[in-house]
């Protein structure tokens, strides 16, 4: 596993346990009794680790290589799914996945960011950053699914739109601001979830939904901790500052009334145990598709602008 | 020292001394380099005399070149509360507004106007670039908002001018907000039918290009100015290659198909009133309509009654 800074007193116990493992083939008690005893300390080490993470060490868990991304949730949640391809007008950006499919048995439009898992596929993915042709298809899907009254599940997890020339050239602004006016649009339930890095333009694109939930060791910012350093201090190094002052993390945005709920994640972040982070992320999702489930759509589109329309106003200046 | 230094040495010393010139009697065209007398730039609107650059205008200046006779009512936006993340880089956000405050007399990067424009009633919003970069924070997006909401009470078209880095790095994920909330607004004046067009000035970038500033239903923008999406220089460090010519200026955004049209300042005014009139079948004043001259009567056409 990748080890974070921050995480090696962790992984040192980590293999002396898988040490002493070894050595226990031969069934001595004692050892098993040591391997308990470590085993206790790590959970205490990753427990009080995890419940203070500060801001710059949570935006490094949020891009954890091996958290699991977009697909594998995809493939773990949702039956029948159907990738859909392309904006119908220039191209497949693979930086954003997206189709139809069944989660707990009623159709869903997914659409998500995939950064993928190893070389091949981080390049296949371009890193989940996407293009114009990216937020267009994103934008193609969401109109499908409200049109055939199907609801949208929105997957965000990227460092941000792609800086490009050829992504300025086709119109990255302009696809960002209609992918957005979309989410805003729609006439069917849109929950979004922030499962990794929610990076900017490129992620409010996919994410003005009716319930945005943010996983707990999530980040969700309007520039990332290094790019505002660079701006604000003059110096990259000061990141760590930057992610301080920025309140991006999941925690903060929920004081602040920019999302709505925190979803729990395994001891230790998404990546030591990805399949319990699906498995709460799955109940958490049923429980936000449930509440809006049965209203009409129009009043899920008037709740949805005016929530967005809210916000810098009343609520947020108290 | 003798008479000779005494004597000559001043002259010499006015000979090379560079010229003392008084501040803001003189601007130097920052793309041509030629130094222009002020009262040449306020005569052309800021647009330099030799090369036809456009420097930036300040913001009640633009409104003026835009209504009726220069005349039209600001708009006081509600306050909203500042800091809301108590932002502290090397200096306290607090301070910066403050400073900034008190430098340009202007509350936020935004000012809202209502007049007429070839005797069409026209909600105008414009930013303040010498506001914090014209940076979009939640103050810039209650302007946004009152604009919006006063066009449509007013059945009034809106024009928004942004001149903008950006989000507001300061306010974090609320001026990240901004970008939805400015998109509901403005798509309340076009669910109104009311015309929304956006004028694109230098700089518009970042998170204001990606939300209200690119679903404008007519996109005009100035000459020259930088529109985009990511820096330039991101992109730079990014791919690692020098950018093409003419990169996010208005030209190479009208050649790829993102504006309507890219209008000199000089034809703005006239540009604008025409869009508007058309948009809202109506026929601007008489004045502004140049008739054509040598039209014949029309002759009946055999056959019609």
């Amino acid at each position: 596993m990748h080890i974070l800074d921050f995480e090696k007193p962790i992984a040192e116990l980590e293999g002396k346990i898988e040490e002493l493992r070894h050595l226990t083939d031969g069934g001595d008690v004692n050892i098993a009794d040591e391997v308990g005893r470590l085993q206790a300390k790590v959970d205490k080490l990753l427990r009080s680790t995890y419940a203070k993470l500060t801001p710059w060490q949570k935006t490094l868990v949020a891009r954890h290589p091996e958290r699991p991304h977009a697909l594998d949730y995809v493939r773990a949640l949702i039956e029948d799914f159907t990738p859909l391809a392309g904006d119908r007008s220039f191209g497949e950006d693979r930086a954003i996945v997206g189709g139809l499919g069944r989660f707990r048995g009623a159709s869903v439009m997914v659409i998500g960011n995939e950064k993928g898992s190893d070389t091949e596929s981080r390049l296949k993915h371009n890193f989940g950053m996407a293009k114009p042709e990216g937020y267009r298809k994103a934008r193609r899907l969401m109109e499908m699914a409200a049109h055939f009254g199907v609801p949208v599940l929105t997957l965000v997890d990227t460092a941000g739109a792609y800086p490009g020339v050829d992504a300025e050239a086709r119109g990255q602004a302009e696809a960002i601001a209609r992918s957005i006016e979309t989410c805003l649009d729609i006439r069917v339930p849109m929950v979004s979830v922030i499962i990794g890095e929610g990076g900017s333009g490129g992620a409010i694109a996919l994410a003005a939904a009716n319930t945005v939930l943010m996983l707990e060791h999530a980040i969700y910012s309007v520039i990332s901790p290094e790019g505002c350093a660079s701006i604000l201090w003059r110096t990259s190094d000061a990141a760590k500052d930057a992610a301080e002052a920025l309140k991006l993390t999941a925690q903060d945005l929920h004081k602040l009334g920019v999302i709505d709920a925190v979803v729990p994640e395994p001891l230790g972040g998404a990546h030591r145990n990805p399949d319990l982070a699906i498995q709460t992320l799955s109940t958490a999702l049923d429980s936000a598709f449930r509440e809006l489930s049965g209203t009409d759509g129009g009043v899920l589109r008037a709740r949805r602008r005016e929530k967005f329309l809210d916000m810098g106003r009343a609520g947020l200046a108290a | 020292m003798n008479w000779l230094t005494n004597y000559v040495r001043p002259k010499l010393q006015a000979l090379v001394r560079p010229k003392e010139v008084p501040e803001n009697l003189w601007k130097k065209c920052p793309s041509c380099d030629h130094l222009i007398f002020h009262r040449d730039l306020e005569k052309t609107l800021n647009v330099c005399q030799h090369c036809g650059h456009h420097l930036r205008l300040p913001v009640q200046k633009r409104l003026e070149m835009l209504f009726d006779d220069g005349k039209y009512q600001r708009i006081e936006l509600p306050k909203i509360a500042d800091d809301p993340l108590k932002f502290r880089d090397q200096k306290r956000y607090a301070d910066r507004l403050r400073d900034t405050r008190a430098k340009t007399g202007e509350h936020d990067a935004i000012a809202v106007a209502h007049g007429r424009m070839g005797g069409i009633n026209v909600v105008v919003a414009a930013f303040n670039f010498e506001f914090q970069g014209g940076s979009m924070g939640m103050a810039v997006g209650e302007g946004i908002v009152a604009a919006a909401e006063l066009a449509v009470l007013q059945d009034s078209p809106l024009i928004v001018i942004p001149a903008s880095g950006g989000a507001r790095m300061q306010e974090g994920i609320l001026s990240l907000m901004q970008m939805a909330r400015t998109t509901v607004a403005v798509d309340r004046v076009k669910e109104k039918r009311l015309p929304y067009v956006v004028l694109l000035t230098d700089p518009t970038t970042g998170g204001v290009s990606a939300s209200f500033a690119m679903l404008g239903d007519i996109a005009i923008a100035e000459p020259g100015a930088v529109i985009g999406f990511a820096g330039a220089r991101v992109i730079e460090s990014t791919i690692r290659e020098k950018l093409p010519e003419g990169f996010q200026r208005s030209e190479y955004l009208l050649d790829k198909g993102m504006v309507d049209m890219v209008v000199p300042r000089a034809e703005l005014r006239a540009t604008l009133i025409r869009v508007l009139s058309l948009l809202r079948n109506r026929s601007p004043a008489a004045d502004l309509l140049a008739l054509p001259l040598d039209i014949p009567d029309p002759v009946p056409e055999e056959g019609t009654v």
